[in-house]
Parts: C-alpha cells; sequence; structure tokens
C-alpha cells in the first residue's frame, strides 16, 4: 500500500484503479484485464513522470518528508558491514534519534551517524521525529573525537526536521551542543562525508552536515528554517509555505548552483521511497565516489581546505 | 545680511520651531513603565534608573560608554553579494534591507570596532538588534570574520556583543552558513592564543546562539536577557505546557551552566577590562574612565600587550 501525497491523488485514483481490475481478475478467471490494467499503467507511468518531472520547492519538502522514504536505520543496514552502535553521551543520556557507531563502509572502518526518524508510530515516538535532544549532538561530538583518534572517516547522513524544541533540551544547552558538534567537524582532522537523505533542517542539520563533502539526494531539501515556520514569520500566514519554500532556494537543485551542496544524487522517478533499493545503492555509490574525492588530502591540510570551503561559501550568489 | 535676518528672524524661528523640540525627551521605561528623562537614561547605558531593567542600546552608544574616551575605530568589513537569493516575501529583500538602512542609519546588523578599554587595546563587534533583529546573514559573518583576522593581526582579544532573533531567512541556506563560518573564525582566534569574550545581550537566539555565541572562553549575560536556540512561543507549542518563570533568561541559563556570568552594562566595562587583563597576563588597571590615550601612549600600550600575549 503506497502512501500517497496530496498532490499524487490523481496518480493514486489511477494506479488504484489498476489495482482494483487484478484483484478482480485473480477472483474470476474468466476475465481478462491484462490489455486494459497495462493501459492504466501506462498512463500511470506517464502521469507520474509527468508530475515529477518540474517537483516544485514545496512538493519537494513533502517528498523529503515521505514516511516511506529510506532512512538512516537503512542506509546503515544496506550500506555497511559490523556495524557496531555505540551509545551515550556520558553526561546525561543516550538519544534515540541519533544513530551512531563504529561500521565498515567497503570493508573501511568508518564512524557512521545519522539521524533516524522511525518507520512506525512507535518507532517514531522512541526516535523522537529524528529530533535530536542535546544528548544527541553530543554522543555524535564523542564519535568524532573517536574518529580523529583513530584516524576514521566520518560519514554523515542527515535527516532531521530540526533540534527539538523542548524544556529540557534548552535546560540542557541545546544551542552549545549544536555550536561544539559544528565545531568538532571544523576541528577533526579526518575526511567528513555528508549525505542529506531528506531533511536538512536548520541548525539541527548543520551539527552534522559541516563536511568536506556534502551530497544530497535529489528530493531532499536543506533549509534555514521550515517553509512552514518562514511563512508564519514573514507572511505571518503559515499557509503561505508554498512561496515561503520557493523563495528559500531549498532544493538540492538550487543548493548545489550556491556551492553548498557538491553532488545531487539522482533519485528514481515517483522519488526515493518507490525504489528504496535503488535509491540506496546510489547513496552508497555518492559515498563511495566522494570518500575517493577527498583521499588525496590527509591531516591539517584537509582541516584547512574545509574551513577554507566554509570561509568562503557564499560569496558568490545565485546570479553566478 | 542684514539685522533682520540676523535678529528678528532667529526669534520668530525660535517661536515656531519650538513644536519641533523632540517628543521623546521622556522615554518610559518597558519593564516598570516609569518616565525617564532621556538624559539620564542616556548617562546610565539605557537601564532603567528605577527597576534596572535593560533597555535595547545601539552598538555604537554601547561603544562611546564602552572604550576611553568613548573613542574608537570602526573596522572594514567586506561586503558581501547583495540579495544572493533574489528573495522576496511580501516585501523584497532590498527593500527590507533599505527600510532598516534608513530607521538605524546602519549599513547592517553589524559593527566592528577597535579602540582601547581601560587603556587595553581590544577589538570589539556588536550586533544590532535594531537592524532587521540583528539577524545573521553574510554580512555579520564577514564581520565576525574581519573582526576576528583583525584581532589576530593586532593580537588583541575579541569581545562579541550578541544580539539577535537568529539567522536572516532571506538569506536562506546562506544564513544557516553562517554558523560553520564564524565557527571557522573563533577557531583561528583560539588557535592564536586570544581570549574570546562574549557578551550575550537580549535576546540572542537561534542560530547564532547555535553558533558564535556559545564558543566564547568566558560567556558573560546582561541582566533578564532571553538566551535561547528555539524560543519560548515555539516550545510552549510543541509541549504544550506553561513555562516555568524566567524560563530562558540570563538568570536561568547561569543556574544551568551555560554562562560564567551575569552582569549588569553598567558594570560590564570593568569587568572586561578585570577579566581581560588577566587572561592576558596584563597589571590590574586603573579603575574608572580613562581619557583617550594620546596617539603615542596608545602605539605604547599596543607595543606592551603584544609583548605580554
Amino acid at each position: 500500500m503506497t502512501n500517497y501525497l496530496d498532490f499524487e491523488k490523481p496518480l493514486a485514483e489511477i494506479e488504484g484503479k489498476a489495482e482494483e481490475l487484478r484483484a478482480m481478475a485473480r477472483g474470476n478467471e474468466e476475465m481478462d484485464v491484462t490489455e486494459e490494467a497495462a493501459a492504466l499503467d501506462k498512463k500511470a507511468a506517464t502521469l507520474l513522470r509527468d508530475l515529477y518531472k518540474n517537483l516544485t520547492p514545496w512538493r519537494k519538502c513533502q517528498v523529503a518528508r515521505h514516511p516511506e522514504r529510506p532512512h538512516c536505520k537503512d542506509y546503515i543496514e544496506a550500506l555497511f558491514t559490523e556495524y557496531t552502535p555505540l551509545a551515550g553521551d556520558r553526561n546525561f543520556a543516550d538519544d534515540h534519534a541519533v544513530m551512531g557507531g563504529l561500521a565498515r563502509f567497503n570493508d573501511q572502518p568508518v564512524i557512521v551517524i545519522g539521524h533516524e526518524k522511525g518507520n512506525d508510530t512507535k518507532s517514531r515516538i522512541e526516535r523522537n521525529f529524528g529530533m535530536a535532544r542535546p544528548e544527541g549532538y553530543r554522543k555524535a561530538i564523542r564519535l568524532m573525537e573517536m574518529a580523529d583518534k583513530f584516524g576514521l572517516p566520518v560519514i554523515t547522513l542527515v535527516d532531521t526536521p530540526g533540534a527539538y524544541p523542548g524544556k529540557g533540551a534548552e535546560e540542557r544547552g541545546q544551542s552549545e551542543a549544536i555550536a561544539r558538534s559544528t565545531e568538532k567537524l571544523l576541528q577533526i582532522k579526518v575526511p567528513v562525508m555528508s549525505v542529506i537523505i531528506g531533511e536538512g533542517g536548520s541548525g539541527g542539520a548543520v551539527a552534522f552536515a559541516t563536511a568536506d563533502k556534502l551530497a544530497m539526494l535529489e528530493h531532499s531539501v536543506y533549509s534555514v528554517i521550515s517553509p512552514e515556520g518562514c511563512a508564519s514569520i514573514l507572511w505571518k500566514d503559515s499557509e503561505k509555505m508554498r512561496e515561503a519554500a520557493e523563495a528559500l532556494r531549498l532544493t538540492a537543485q538550487d543548493l548545489q548552483k550556491l556551492e553548498v551542496c557538491d553532488r545531487v544524487i539522482p533519485e528514481p522517478l515517483g522519488g526515493a521511497h518507490r525504489d528504496r533499493a535503488a535509491t540506496i545503492k546510489s547513496v552508497g555509490a555518492a559515498v563511495s565516489q566522494m570518500m575517493k574525492e577527498v583521499a588525496n588530502q590527509k591531516g591539517d591540510a584537509l582541516l584547512q581546505s574545509r574551513r577554507k570551503k566554509f570561509l568562503e561559501m557564499g560569496s558568490k550568489g545565485l546570479a553566478a | 545680511m542684514n539685522w533682520i535676518t540676523n535678529y528678528v528672524r532667529p526669534t520668530i524661528n525660535s517661536i515656531f520651531s519650538r513644536r519641533e523640540v523632540p517628543d521623546n525627551l521622556w522615554s518610559k521605561c518597558d519593564e516598570c513603565g516609569t518616565m525617564l528623562f532621556h538624559r539620564e537614561l542616556k548617562d546610565n547605558l539605557n537601564v532603567c534608573t528605577h527597576c534596572g531593567h535593560h533597555m535595547h542600546i545601539t552598538p555604537r552608544d554601547r561603544f562611546k560608554a564602552l572604550f576611553d574616551g568613548g573613542v574608537f575605530t570602526e573596522v572594514a568589513v567586506p561586503d558581501p553579494v547583495a540579495d544572493p537569493l533574489q528573495f522576496r516575501d511580501q516585501k523584497k529583500y532590498p527593500e527590507r534591507m533599505k527600510a532598516a538602512q534608513k530607521s538605524t542609519g546602519e549599513k547592517e546588523a553589524m559593527l566592528v570596532v577597535e579602540g582601547e578599554i581601560g587603556r587595553t587595546p581590544i577589538v570589539a563587534a556588536a550586533q544590532d538588534f535594531s537592524f532587521m533583529g540583528g539577524s545573521m546573514g553574510m554580512y555579520v559573518g564577514n564581520a565576525i570574520i574581519a573582526a576576528a583576522e583583525r584581532a589576530i593581526k593586532l593580537k588583541r582579544p575579541l569581545v562579541l556583543f550578541s544580539a539577535a532573533g537568529g539567522a536572516r531567512m532571506q538569506e536562506g541556506i546562506l544564513s544557516l552558513m553562517q554558523m560553520p563560518r564564524t565557527t571557522v573564525a573563533v577557531q583561528m582566534l583560539k588557535e592564536a592564543g586570544l581570549p574570546y569574550i562574549v557578551v550575550l545581550t537580549h535576546p540572542t537566539t537561534g542560530g547564532v546562539t547555535a553558533s558564535y555565541a556559545m564558543l566564547g572562553d568566558v560567556h558573560i549575560a546582561e541582566p533578564n536577557a532571553l538566551i535561547c536556540f528555539a524560543g519560548p512561543r515555539v516550545i510552549e507549542q510543541t509541549i504544550r505546557e506553561k513555562l516555568p518563570e524566567g524560563f530562558q533568561r540570563a538568570e536561568y541559563l547561569l543556574d544551568h551552566g551555560m554562562l560564567d556570568r551575569v552582569t549588569p552594562r553598567t558594570e560590564m566595562r570593568d569587568e572586561l577590562v578585570t577579566i581581560i587583563r588577566m587572561l592576558l597576563g596584563l597589571t590590574p588597571a586603573v579603575q574608572g574612565d580613562l581619557p583617550a590615550p594620546v596617539a603615542e601612549e596608545a602605539d605604547d600600550t599596543d607595543a606592551k600587550a603584544v609583548e605580554k600575549t
């Protein structure tokens, strides 16, 4: 059962009809619906192509948040071997919104860190919908330090609506934790590769995405504020999220033009959730590629070029 | 020029121009409502003389009171690309910028200067909340980098007064990228072994708090300043419960270990001088308002500070 987004409604109808026809045929041997079903399939395919040919920024946000999109856990299971989760910030708690630990990527030992949103009600609550609390960033910082000490590359998978706006999170220093995580990524002398696999929400994303190389999935987004939040502040109307999404330039394609994102990873037609395995495979290939790209720089030279990348970022704007 | 223009006109004019006497001779305290005479308020650095409430102060006024004899020199900040995203909400971003420039008389939301406080040479930067909520965009990022570079060049500490609603949405992702950018600036300063002192003023929120404002060697806040990542309204909407009194205020953060000190604005200068001179291994400062040093003397102290660091 596919979960359709609001703009996919016409598609849902056609695909639903085709499915109905086939179900009817299964119950009645004399009925031959192959041709009709195939015609519907063809119509659906055309519609899908048209819908996804030019997704508006707001629709991209919806695809990026699609509940069936592969999440951090799926990538770790498929792309890494010997994943050994390491828990806790040694200070307060273990944050389940952040996954992280030792693993092998193409046999090479690495540290992998990412936001996990969960895939059903129970796991979503347990993962706090991918919204980390200070403990999550502090766990990540600990892992980054470990990576630095043992010379392991860091791979981060970013997928968060943002940092968790809660009372305890603020009391325990949400801002400081995010600032330190960003700072740590600008201090370690090992390669840092980051992929935005869904939502790159504000400070919570920056804390993990300050990398040597940043890739984004085709329909992922990375933004200073959610379109809804921006709309309610600047338009004084949270229903203006379409306009806000447009203005914020939060798509992978715009961010590549702004030189914030280094590479856009194509998604299967209809979004990552329509072919999860293929998406995961492309992400794996992109990470391998990024690792190769940074392999010629080591230690301090690598760190300095990472810092330089950020110092020079944005000097051209979109017009360039 | 005849006697009419010289003598009569001014008298007549003065009668008519009486209406132009500024009506803001008196300001009302935002907190206790006491009417405060503008000069008295200014002398007290916009702190209510009745209840001690800290009202907004512009970077320029703050620096006039902070530096010896009110003397400081501006440090040039490289201009970023204007309106990098061609952003438009209900208004175009350049229009909002122009309006902010007109109402504040400033170019952007941060002022970087160098000068001496208590004969201690420093570089200082202050964010201007009255300029589009002090929001952090490319310019503020450039300003912090310029401040750090200047401090490193002169081997001086950097004192940064933060005040912002957060990142500047009109610069989208580029405003968010000021978090890593300014972090690099702070790291350069730290690697040069120079003190970086953050004075958090009301309000310091969002991406600003989650980057350079929380990475200081010493964190000092002004009383009752709101300091947070997510604002109280957002949190109340999320957790659907009322927040405790004083939540996310300076004193609350001090209790929760996020700040070193909470210090009234009127005592800030002396405290900064004391802390900086100790960190730099200098002799104790002569207390009180020192006159601006003359040129040669300035060079002299400069050289001494350099030797010590």
